[in-house]
């Protein structure tokens, strides 16, 4: 039973990680790409990864399954946030449809 | 590259043959060796090891027409996600423990690298 619940949560995972890529490609900007990218792949693997869990069991490689988990949900976001600060530091334009962006506005006060 | 019409339709010629590649190796399943034949849900593991190579294909069409670094940078760290789900199927399917110490080992050193290499993007160098 828990092998059938295992397969349902790594089908599910690859739905998000095949959209998150065809967003990728399809998408029109950098900041836009980020969050199709970062937000949806990151998602999707860590359901393959609960999934391996769910199937394997309380063995070596579903321990590390949850460590992988735990690791990809702290460091995913860390990294999405440096790509768009130095994106936006580097000088590359926003959308023409894009209609605010806050980091410029606060990036005056700086010094 | 010139963006004129033939050109143009030439990559989407090479778009659509990629596409139907990546297909027809989802439905054939070749590579054998990837695959531990005795249990009894392997069909549908091989097919996800497949539909992960076409996920893959997309992302390295982004690395090679990204029209800015950091369209190359994004592709390159959602590569990286992307691979230690596979090495996690990759477990399952070939009955192998070792590969999830792949994942992790490979999800280390995709975060260590973007982050370096959005620091670079800066234009400001290392220490900042």
């Amino acid at each position: 039973m828990s092998n059938i619940i295992g397969l349902i949560f790594i089908s599910v995972g690859l739905a998000f990680d095949f959209f998150g890529c065809l967003g990728l490609v399809r998408l029109p900007d950098v900041y836009n790409r980020l969050q199709a990218a970062t937000k949806s792949v990151t998602l999707g693997t860590c359901s393959i990864l609960f999934g391996t869990f769910l199937v394997v069991g309380f063995t070596a490689a579903g321990m590390k399954s949850l460590l992988s988990i735990i690791f990809l949900l702290l460091t995913s976001p860390v990294a999405a946030h440096a790509i768009a600060r130095g994106a936006h530091r580097a000088g590359i334009k926003l959308w023409k449809g894009s209609i605010i962006d806050r980091y410029a506005e606060d990036k005056e006060g700086e010094t | 590259m010139t963006n004129s019409n033939g050109a143009k339709i030439l990559r989407r010629f090479i778009g659509a043959i990629l596409l139907i590649g990546v297909i027809i190796l989802i439905l054939i399943r070749p590579f054998p060796f990837l695959f531990y034949p005795d249990l009894p849900y392997i069909g549908f593991l091989g097919r996800a090891i497949y539909i992960i190579f076409l996920a893959c294909t997309l992302v390295l069409y982004r690395v090679w027409r990204g029209p800015t670094g950091a369209d190359r940078l994004v592709a390159v760290d959602a590569l990286g996600i992307l691979i230690v789900g596979f090495c996690a199927i990759l477990t399952i399917s070939t009955g192998r423990s070792w590969y999830i110490d792949i994942g992790i080992a490979w999800a280390l050193q995709s975060f260590i690298s973007t982050l370096a290499l959005s620091k670079y993007l800066q234009g400001k160098g290392f220490d900042e």
